[in-house]
């Protein structure tokens, strides 16, 4: 089962090691983790995506408290949540397939950022099952390479972490 | 006012109090060994033989007086060596701040000489690490460190200066702070303002103790263990009040012993796996079963889905990340031991249960006696225990000796047993024990090994010698690796891979070497004149007690199997 835990830290050298140390020392796999500051430049957001059994979860959001460097914890739940994630997939294109990219990028709301003679760079924000969707789609074309930043997520409405 | 760098450094260590530490030496540590050389009148520092001795003196000093135990080392293997005693500190939940200095900032990342990431290697067995980059941020980052090491659940703390900020003609703005005030200013004040930080310790949910008050009223057959958690919060008179108002028969956990007297009319000896035949079965015959600061280790908990399946299971204890982490509780209390306790002493009425505590003490509470033609372990112990103070500290190594002793000795208040309960660390015996006597030198110190134990740290006889530290060690010399042979007896059938300690030294000759003296002895009459020699002498003493090679721990219970599922009894 997929979680998502939103976590706000210190922006410090190392934090992120003592984090990723709690997930790695159980010897579970993180799927996706994004980083970066908030607006105040000294905390930073962490968003962690694991895919685990509800009791290690429950037991590395504990852990994640304990530490002096970790200001909140909280665990997103899906339907709270807006979740995006931003992909740019270089494909191979030419003349005869770039109307047809094109069409894939414009349905699913992407832009083109990149354009040579043999390929195009689309990039796309939009919920992780879109971003799959996307993927798919574009694999026909034959995809030269991938850059994803994983999901940043915030809580629906008022309410925060 | 502007002071240099290195003697803000020791000047918060003044304002915590520090009068003793623990520690080695070497090159990039001169700056704050030469500053602390103004200091020798305040700070008294034991000059170890191996930095692994030194934290485990400051581990042990910490965990026989309460206060927080400080330790220093070099960069790169000075820092190194510290760790398997940051580790042994970390998993018993000792207060320590380990202060290490690494190469200067123009060196950092480039595999310079004896240079290591000590703080990243620290990171898995620290509650904090803090690599220190900017000589002004000394004061708060001290200060910060200790409350870290003894708040909540205390547990060592790596501080790691680069060089540079150390260097003699840095000054920095240090103004002396009173340690109760701490808390108003720097980083530890921003905490106190986030909510969720916890570094005070939470207060105990009313409603919690509330419903605790009210099963431990509708309990028939009540049962306590006693662990690690009473010792470290000092809880034991709250615990004897909680015990003896419910009348509730008391298992203690190897870290909790010295948390209720072993003495105790109520006292059921240890638990788990090599718990005495009254713990295991009262904790599977129970009704309610409160456990106070215990963690349900591997080695209590031996199988999690069947302990004390029948019992409401209630856990106290100050970490909320240990609440569900081994077994699954029906009810909990977060909090301090020592508060949780005074609270719920307040509110329940005293009562007797006749009955039930015939049903739990018609089993045994201690360790069958096996006569044998050789002198027992059993014997050993016996003799120590009627020529020591009854106060006496005790510190132990990890194995056969570690489980006699635990299991023999009485221990009456927190931090009179030394253990290396959830690390199990071999060598941890000696450097405790030292710790313990320069920070209880009224107290007679026993530092109880066994032969493998006691060649893995014994140079700290040079220290014992050298500051003459009186410690008498007593060594269970069987020649072998008694906790792994009868596994190799009993399950690897009798194929003793690698756990023959013929070659041993000899260990008289060896304390003499370092100016110590000894004995040998291989009869009770033997031991009991070493003994006597050995504490009318007065300084270091060393006695190697011959015991037979087969000797095993009883009772013992396999891991992974039901708490009553003796394999030994």
């Amino acid at each position: 089962m997929k979680k998502t835990i939103s976590v706000l830290v210190e922006n410090q050298p190392a934090v992120l090691n003592k984090i990723t140390g709690l997930f790695s020392r159980r010897a579970f796999n993180i799927e996706s983790l994004a980083v970066g500051a908030t607006d105040d430049k000294s905390i930073s957001r962490i968003t962690i995506i694991v895919d685990s059994g509800n009791n290690v979860v429950e037991q590395v959001e504990k852990q994640l408290n304990k530490l002096v460097e970790v200001i909140k914890v909280r665990t997103i739940e899906e339907h709270h949540m807006i979740g995006r994630e931003l992909i740019l997939v270089k494909v191979s294109a030419n003349t005869r397939t770039r109307q047809d990219i094109l069409n894939v990028c414009q349905i699913m709301g992407g832009k083109i950022d990149d354009i040579s003679p043999t390929s195009m760079t689309l990039e796309l924000t939009e919920t992780t099952e879109k971003v799959e969707l996307f993927l798919e789609l574009l694999r026909p074309f034959s995809i030269l390479e991938v850059a994803r930043t994983g999901l940043v997520a915030l809580q629906k409405g008022t309410g925060g972490i | 006012m502007k002071v240099r760098a290195t003697k803000a450094i020791v000047e918060c260590l003044l304002e915590q109090g520090v009068d003793t530490i623990f520690g080695y030496p070497g090159g990039t540590i001169l700056n704050l060994y030469d500053e602390l050389y103004d200091y020798q009148d305040q700070i008294h520092h034991y000059l170890t033989a191996h930095e692994q001795g030194a934290a485990h003196a400051a581990d042990g000093y910490a965990r026989s007086t309460g206060k927080v135990g400080v330790c220093f080392a070099t960069s790169g293997p000075g820092a190194t060596n510290l760790t398997t005693g940051i580790a042994t500190a970390y998993a018993d939940s000792s207060p320590v701040v380990f202060i290490t200095c690494n190469v200067a900032e123009n060196l950092l990342g480039k595999d310079s000489f004896q240079e290591v990431d000590i703080t990243g290697i620290a990171m898995p067995i620290t509650k904090a690490t803090y690599l220190v980059t900017d000589a002004q941020t000394i004061p708060d980052i001290i200060r910060e460190a200790f409350a870290v090491a003894a708040t909540g659940r205390p547990g060592p703390v790596l501080i790691d200066f680069l060089k540079n900020v150390t260097a003699p003609n840095v000054e920095i703005e240090y103004n002396p702070l009173p340690k109760k005030d701490h808390a108003k200013e720097g980083r530890l004040a921003v905490w106190d303002k986030r909510v969720g930080w916890e570094i005070r310790t939470p207060e105990p949910n009313m409603d919690d103790i509330d419903k605790l008050v009210q099963w431990i009223g509708e309990a028939k057959k009540p049962m306590l263990i006693c662990g690690g958690g009473v010792v470290r919060g000092r809880a034991d008179k709250e615990f004897i009040e909680l015990a003896e108002k419910m009348d509730a028969p008391v298992a203690i956990t190897l870290m909790g012993g010295g948390g209720f007297p072993g003495g105790h009319p109520l006292a059921t000896g240890m638990i788990g796996m090599h718990g005495s035949q009254a713990s295991n079965i009262a904790c599977d015959t129970c009704d309610l079963l409160i456990a106070v600061g215990c963690r349900f280790s591997d080695r209590v908990a031996l199988d999690p889905q069947s302990f004390a399946k029948q019992a409401r299971l209630v856990h106290i204890d100050i970490d909320r990340a240990e609440i569900g982490k081994n077994v699954k509780t029906d009810h909990y209390v977060i909090g301090d031991a020592k508060r949780v306790l005074e609270l719920v002493n307040e509110r329940i009425t005293a009562t007797e249960n006749p009955q039930w505590k015939a049903e739990v003490f018609s089993h045994d509470t201690h360790v069958p006696v096996i006569e044998s033609d050789h002198m027992t372990p059993d014997q050993v112990l016996r003799t120590i225990y009627s020529k020591v103070p009854q106060d006496s500290i005790v510190a132990t190594d990890v194995g056969q000796h570690q489980m006699w002793s635990i299991q023999h000795f009485h221990f009456s208040y927190p931090g009179q047993l030394l253990t290396s309960g959830g690390f199990g660390t071999m060598g941890f015996g000696l450097g405790a024990a030292l710790g313990a006597k320069v920070g209880n030198p009224d107290k007679m110190v026993l530092h109880m090994t066994g032969d493998g134990c006691f060649r893995m740290n014994s140079q700290e006889m040079a220290t014992e010698s050298h500051y003459d530290i009186p410690v008498i060690t007593i060594i269970f010399d069987n020649r072998t690796l008694g906790m792994v042979r009868p596994w190799q007896n009993l399950i690897y059938k009798k194929r003793f891979s690698q756990t023959d300690l013929g070659f041993a030294p000899d260990f008289v000759k060896l304390a003499e070497a370092y100016g110590l003296k000894g004995a040998r002895v291989s009869t009770v009459e033997e031991l009991e004149a070493a003994m006597d020699e050995a504490i009318a002498w007065g300084h270091g003493y060393v006695i190697d007690c011959v015991i037979d090679t087969d000797e095993m721990v009883r009772p013992m219970v396999g891991g992974g199997s039901a708490i009553t599922n003796f394999m030994l009894t």
